[in-house]
């Protein structure tokens, strides 16, 4: 069929074809400019380990899929956020208002994460957290623009609560540093612990970051609990672990999060056999995922992966599924959010979707040391969803 | 509470206070004697400690290890002293104290490129690895005692060499009057370069002892550092006396607030300090 075209016909279409060049389509803006993302991480102090780890995984994860975010090249600001919460705040604003980054990574402290929620709150900078494990973040701070691929306290400890009174351990004695994450952590095991028919003899709460633990494990020599439930990270949990064997409480079972043993089992030596932990990963998690993902991150980086490598793999997960859903256009962001919400993340700890808060809604595993190996002992709590307690999404 | 439970808390708090005399007798003796304020002291104590981590891993010997760590922090205190402090001597101690804050920063920084980001452990050699049994549930590790002899000794040494030797004597004059002192032909620079040496010395050997007991790991200076300050301050500036006595009250404090207090026991040490600054501004055996 043939075409007359009028006079008036041909201005009309030589009009809308040089519009169509004028009016870039949202596939020719992901062409041209880089996506900016900002990794507030700790690269120095006592959490540089971690911000490194979140950082190898993170970037691991982009460059699976030939370093871009919805065909868009990336930019990577990473900004030290010395594990400072007194500095979040600003630091935040340089990345989300000065440098005008399209995603935040981070952070590592939950303080530091408490301090940037209030920026990222007010700016709408769509952000993911990569490991504090704050409560709150996903409880009343909750927001639609900010999502977490790591853990709450509360799931972290959760399902300890059931457990230790199906080991028969009815009397237990918690221990932790006194603040914020010590109490959520703590928080949850007592309140399944209880639910479930068992007594908290006494909750010890040591001075941040005290790490002189003798006249505590005195104390709990004198108790004589049927198991002490700990929290510690880092070196305070190499310490704690090595201190409760040395003073021959042995005998007396000890458990706690994954985080009393995860990346300082080799410090702990003999002293942390048989601890039990609960933890959202574990190193020797036997699933193809996991061994590809670990071989990848040993080639890749030179060292074993670790469970902040996962969370930071995730972060990565998440924007590229988020990106690719809006073919990396940043400006479509209800529909950014939303594909982001609705992703199902293939993780190597396992798959996990997110909560209406946007925390991961995963499986808990229960973990003890064995001949100094972390062994998984099954699923102590299958897809445990954090109650968002105080969350109203807005 | 019974009285076996608190004698045990009794030991526990004097073999803290052994170790934190041990870590700040190196900070009284420069900030006391040579009147610079030594903010890096923390992070000598954690060369120390991973040093002994370091050379423990490529020597096998924990002892071996210390007696390595002993000429290396030495060479460290004398070069940091002649080429950095030196020339701070007759300057205001907020110049002091921000140069050796920068030096807080670099070995930190340091720390971090030599030996990374994560938490270590150094075994506890072979020969002191046992326990002694003291309750029914509880046992003490005989590393711990045997630190508390070892601190017990050089506190012991500290007190002969200052108060009874021709060095001693010249380090205690140099502190009142240096100019005299240099009048009388006495190299002062040699002199203050050796007590320099010394006390970074006594804090990585410190920190080396320490590392059994502690884990080693970034940062593990800065806590220390505040309480050495403490005990210094309680003590009376470069008396290794008062530090001694400081330093077991600071433990026994502090072991003492954390059992019975709970709630204050962060602040139980701060608390003791303040005290003992009204009763005796001048530390307690001014």
């Amino acid at each position: 069929m043939t075409m007359r075209v009028s006079r008036r016909n041909l201005i009309k279409l030589g009009a809308a074809a040089t519009m169509a060049g004028f009016v870039p389509t949202r596939f020719a803006i992901g062409n041209t400019a880089k996506v900016k993302v900002g990794l507030l991480l700790p690269y120095s102090g006592t959490y540089a380990g971690l911000g490194e780890a979140i950082s190898n995984g993170f970037r691991m994860a982009l460059a699976e899929t030939g370093g871009k975010l919805g065909g868009r090249e990336v930019e990577i600001i990473s900004l030290d956020d010395e594990s400072n919460p007194g500095k979040a705040p600003e630091n935040t604003n340089r990345l989300a208002v000065g440098d005008k980054v399209d995603f935040i990574v981070g952070a590592v402290h939950s303080g530091v994460a408490m301090g940037m929620l209030k920026v990222v709150r007010d700016t709408g900078t769509i952000t993911v957290i990569p490991n504090a494990g704050a409560n709150a973040a996903t409880g009343p701070l909750c927001a639609p623009n900010v999502f977490r691929t790591s853990f709450s306290s509360w799931q972290a400890c959760f399902p300890m609560g059931k457990v230790a009174v199906d080991r028969g351990l009815k009397k237990v004695a918690t221990i932790t540093w006194k603040y914020a994450g010590g109490d959520e952590m703590v928080g949850g095991f007592v309140e399944n612990f209880t639910k479930n028919g068992g007594t908290v003899v006494e909750q010890i709460q040591v001075p941040f970051p005290t790490e002189e633990f003798q006249a505590y494990l005195t104390q709990i020599a004198a108790l004589r609990p049927d198991g002490v439930f700990a929290f510690f990270a880092g070196s305070g949990a190499l310490k704690f672990v090595k201190d409760y064997a040395a003073a021959g409480l042995g005998s007396i079972p000890l458990m706690g999060p994954g985080f009393l043993t995860d990346g300082v089992l080799a410090g702990q030596g003999a002293a942390a056999e048989g601890v039990l932990t609960t933890l959202h990963y574990a190193d020797a998690l036997d699933t193809a995922e996991n061994r590809t993902f670990r071989a990848a991150y040993k080639s890749g980086f030179g060292k074993e992966a670790d469970v902040y490598a996962v969370q930071g793999y995730d972060a990565g997960q998440v924007l590229i599924h988020g990106m690719a859903a809006v073919n990396g256009d940043t400006t479509a962001r209800s529909a950014l959010i939303a594909a982001m919400e609705t992703a199902r993340i293939n993780s190597p700890r396992g798959p996990f979707t997110f909560s209406k808060a946007h925390n991961p809604i995963q499986d808990i595993y229960l973990r003890q040391v064995r001949n100094g190996q972390e062994v998984v002992l099954g699923v102590a709590h299958a897809a445990l969803a954090d109650p968002a307690k105080g969350c109203k999404m807005t | 509470m019974s009285v076996w439970f608190i004698l045990i808390q009794v030991l526990n708090g004097i073999q803290y206070g052994l170790l934190l005399f041990l870590v700040a007798s190196g900070l009284t003796l420069i900030f006391g004697l040579m009147g610079i304020i030594n903010l890096a002291h923390g992070s000598f104590y954690m060369l120390g400690a991973y040093l002994a981590y370091w050379l423990t891993g490529a020597t096998g010997s924990f002892a071996l290890a210390i007696v390595l760590a002993i000429p290396l922090a030495a060479v460290v205190g004398l070069v940091l002293e002649a080429g950095l402090l030196r020339t701070l001597y007759r300057r205001s101690h907020l110049d002091q104290v921000l140069l050796t804050y920068g030096l807080i920063l670099i070995f930190n920084e340091g720390q971090r490129l030599l030996w990374g980001g994560d938490v270590h452990s150094v075994a506890i050699p072979e020969l002191l690895t046992g326990s002694v049994r003291l309750t029914e549930t509880l046992s003490y590790p005989v590393y711990r005692l045997w630190v508390s002899l070892v601190c017990l000794a050089l506190a012991g040494a500290m007190y002969l060499v200052i108060q009874r030797t021709r060095f001693g004597m010249l380090i205690r004059a140099g502190a009142c009057d240096r100019d005299m002192v240099a009048a009388l032909g006495i190299d002062v620079k040699l002199l203050f370069a050796a007590v320099f040496a010394a006390g970074t010395v006594l804090a990585a050997v410190s920190g080396a002892i320490a590392a059994p007991l502690s884990s080693v790991g970034p940062g593990m200076g800065d806590t220390v550092l505040i309480l050495c300050f403490v005990v210094v301050v309680i003590g009376g500036v470069g008396n290794i006396k008062g530090t001694f006595f400081g330093a077991l009250l600071i433990g026994l404090a502090d072991t003492f607030g954390k059992v019975l207090i709970p709630d204050l026991a962060s602040f139980m040490v701060y608390a003791v300090m303040a005290a003992v600054l009204l009763w005796k501004p001048r530390g307690l055996f001014a």
